[in-house]
C-alpha cells in the first residue's frame, strides 16, 4: 500500500521531508508538473513513483531505494547517485547520472547532451539514443546505449565502459573502440537484464580509454583490472 | 541564467487566451530571472498599420507633440496611446522611418518594435508585475515569445531586457551570452542596421533582421547564425508569421519543446509547459544542437 503525495497541495519540501523520515513503503507522487529536486536525497529503502515529468535535479544524491518518474526527467536526474535505481520511463535532458558514484540509472527514451559525465562508478542504461558528449571524463562505471551515440562519445575518458548498439556519432579524445570479449558480453546481459531491457549483447559494441591522454603506468594496473571486474559485476 | 519561454499557436483555438496562457508561462520561469521581463505578442493588428512600441524609462516625453512630428516626418495620421512608461503609435506610415527617427530625436526612450503585428513590453522587476501592468492576460493573438532576466552582458535596465527587436515584426529571446557581438554590431551598423543598447542579444535579434531583410528564410538565416554568431545560445524568435528555435552546437543552456496539433511551446524549463491545454497529448523533446526549427502560420 503505497502513499499518495499531491504536489499541487503539498510543497515540494514537504514532499522530500517525508520521503526522507520514512524508513520504507512506496509513495505516489502526482502532480509534478516539471518541478525541481522531486525525491532528492532518498536514504532509506523506499519505493516513489511520480506520476508525470519532472525538472531539474530528480532523485539527485540518491542513496538507496527506487524512484521512478513516469514520465521526462529534466537536467541532473540522479546526480551523484551513489547507489539504488533510478528510472525515467520517458527522455532524460542533459547530464542524467552525472559524477554518478554507484547505483543503477535506467533511462527508457532518450538522453540529451553529456549523459554520464564524470560517472565513477554508476551503470547508465539508455534505451534510446544519448546525444553529444556523453560519458565525458567518465571514471569508472558502464553506459549501455541501445541506440545511437551522438558525436565525441567519451572525451577525455579514464576508465568506464561504454557499450553502444547503435551508431556513434564521433568518439571523443583519448576514447576507443576496444574487443568485446565474454566478459563485456557478461557484463551487457547482466545490465540489460537489471534494467528490465531486450536486447542482443552480440549487437553491442564497446568503446574505452585509450589512456593517451592520462598518466597510465603498468603500476596502475589496478585501474585495468578493475575495468574488467567492474564490467561484470 | 535567464528564463525564454515561446508559445505558437498553430490553430485559432487558443488565440483568444494568448496573452494568459503566455502569462502563466513566465511565471512559472521567473525563478530563473527576476530584475527584468518583456514580452513581445503577435496577430492581433491589421496589416495596413504599423505599431511602433516605445519606452520612456525616465520622465514621460509629450507623446501627442512626438506623434504630430511623426505625421510631419510619415505625411500620414499617427495616433498613439500611452501604457505607463510605454507608448504605442499607430500609422499608415513608414515604420522604419519613424523608428530611426525616434532613435536619432528621442534621446531618452527605446524604440522597442515596430511593425503590422507585434507588440513589445519590457521593464525591470518581478515577471509577474509585467503581465499585470501591461494587460498581457487579455491579449490575443496568434504568438508569443518572453523572456525573464538574471543579467551578464550589461545593466539591469528596461532596456536591457528582452525581447530585443531591431526589424519590423521580428524579435528575440536569448538565455546564454555571445562572445564576438562588438565586432558584429560593426558590422552590422556598416550595413545599416541601428542598435539602442550595447546588449550582446540585440545584436543577435539585428542579425536575424538584417538576413530576413537581405531575403533570407527565416531558416536560412538561422543556419547561417550558426557560423556566423560565437558563444553560448539558446534562441527563441517570433516574426510576423513564423517561430523559430536554435541553439548553438555545444547547447549548455536548456531548453525543451512540446507541440501538439493546435500549439508548438518552448521554454527553458518543462514547468512552464507543464500547465498548458492539453499537454498531456503532447509530443514532448529536446532541440538538437546546432539544428534550426522554424514553425510558420503560412506553411
Amino acid at each position: 500500500m503505497s502513499t499518495a503525495i499531491d504536489l499541487a497541495e503539498v510543497p515540494l519540501r514537504q514532499l522530500n521531508q517525508v520521503l526522507h523520515d520514512a524508513e520504507s513503503g512506496g509513495f505516489d507522487v502526482l502532480n509534478p508538473r516539471g518541478a525541481h529536486a522531486v525525491a532528492c536525497g532518498i536514504t532509506t529503502n523506499v519505493t516513489v513513483e511520480v506520476a508525470g515529468s519532472v525538472g531539474y535535479y530528480c532523485a539527485g544524491m540518491h542513496q538507496v531505494g527506487t524512484v521512478v518518474v513516469n514520465g521526462n526527467s529534466g537536467p541532473g536526474l540522479a546526480e551523484n547517485i551513489m547507489s539504488g535505481t533510478v528510472r525515467t520511463t520517458g527522455n532524460a535532458s542533459m547530464s542524467a547520472a552525472a559524477t554518478g558514484c554507484g547505483g543503477l540509472v535506467v533511462i527508457e527514451g532518450d538522453a540529451g547532451a553529456r549523459c554520464g559525465i564524470s560517472m565513477k562508478g554508476v551503470d547508465i542504461v539508455v534505451g534510446g539514443s544519448i546525444g553529444h558528449m556523453g560519458a565525458f571524463m567518465a571514471q569508472a562505471g558502464n553506459l549501455v546505449v541501445l541506440g545511437d551515440a551522438g558525436a565525441d562519445l567519451g572525451d577525455s575518458i579514464y576508465e568506464a565502459v561504454l557499450y553502444v548498439r547503435g551508431e556513434v556519432e564521433s568518439l571523443g579524445s583519448d576514447c576507443v573502440e576496444k574487443e568485446m570479449r565474454p566478459e563485456h558480453l557478461a557484463a551487457v546481459r547482466h545490465l540489460l537484464q537489471a534494467a528490465d531491457m531486450t536486447a542482443s549483447p552480440a549487437d553491442f559494441r564497446r568503446y574505452g580509454s585509450e589512456r593517451q591522454m592520462y598518466s597510465f603506468h603498468v603500476d596502475d594496473i589496478d585501474a585495468e583490472l578493475a575495468e574488467g571486474a567492474g564490467a561484470a559485476k | 541564467m535567464c528564463g525564454i519561454v515561446g508559445l505558437f499557436l498553430k490553430t485559432p483555438t487558443h488565440r483568444e487566451d494568448l496573452g494568459r496562457l503566455t502569462a502563466d508561462m513566465i511565471h512559472e520561469v521567473r525563478d530563473r530571472g527576476r530584475d527584468s521581463a518583456g514580452v513581445a505578442t503577435f496577430g492581433s493588428g491589421d496589416n495596413a498599420t504599423t505599431r511602433i512600441t516605445v519606452l520612456a524609462d525616465g520622465p514621460q516625453p509629450d507623446w501627442n507633440a512626438t506623434a504630430t512630428a511623426l505625421e510631419a516626418l510619415l505625411a500620414a495620421e499617427v495616433s498613439v496611446r500611452p501604457l505607463h512608461d510605454h507608448a504605442v503609435f499607430e500609422t499608415t506610415g513608414d515604420g522604419r522611418a519613424a523608428r530611426q527617427w525616434l532613435i536619432d530625436h528621442m534621446a531618452d526612450i527605446e524604440v522597442l518594435s515596430y511593425g503590422s503585428q507585434i507588440e513589445l513590453y519590457k521593464s525591470v522587476g518581478d515577471p509577474d508585475l509585467l503581465a499585470t501592468r501591461y494587460g498581457l492576460a487579455t491579449r490575443t493573438g496568434t504568438h508569443a515569445v518572453a523572456h525573464t532576466r538574471m543579467a551578464t552582458e550589461s545593466a539591469v535596465t528596461a532596456n536591457g531586457s528582452h525581447p530585443f527587436s531591431t526589424g519590423s515584426d521580428t524579435c528575440l529571446v536569448h538565455n546564454g551570452s555571445l562572445s564576438n557581438h562588438n565586432q558584429l554590431r560593426l558590422r552590422l551598423e556598416q550595413r545599416g542596421e541601428s542598435f539602442q543598447t550595447l546588449n550582446d542579444s540585440e545584436v543577435a535579434a539585428g542579425y536575424v533582421s538584417w538576413r530576413l531583410g537581405s531575403g533570407d528564410s527565416l531558416e536560412q538565416a538561422l543556419q547561417r547564425a550558426l557560423t556566423d554568431l560565437d558563444g553560448f545560445y539558446t534562441f527563441a524568435i517570433g516574426t510576423v508569421d513564423g517561430f523559430a528555435i536554435l541553439r548553438d552546437p555545444i547547447s549548455c543552456k536548456p531548453a525543451v519543446v512540446a507541440e501538439t496539433d493546435d500549439w508548438v511551446a518552448m521554454s527553458s524549463e518543462y514547468r512552464a509547459i507543464a500547465r498548458l491545454p492539453g499537454v498531456a497529448d503532447a509530443e514532448v523533446w529536446e532541440p538538437e544542437p546546432a539544428r534550426v526549427y522554424t514553425w510558420s502560420l503560412a506553411a
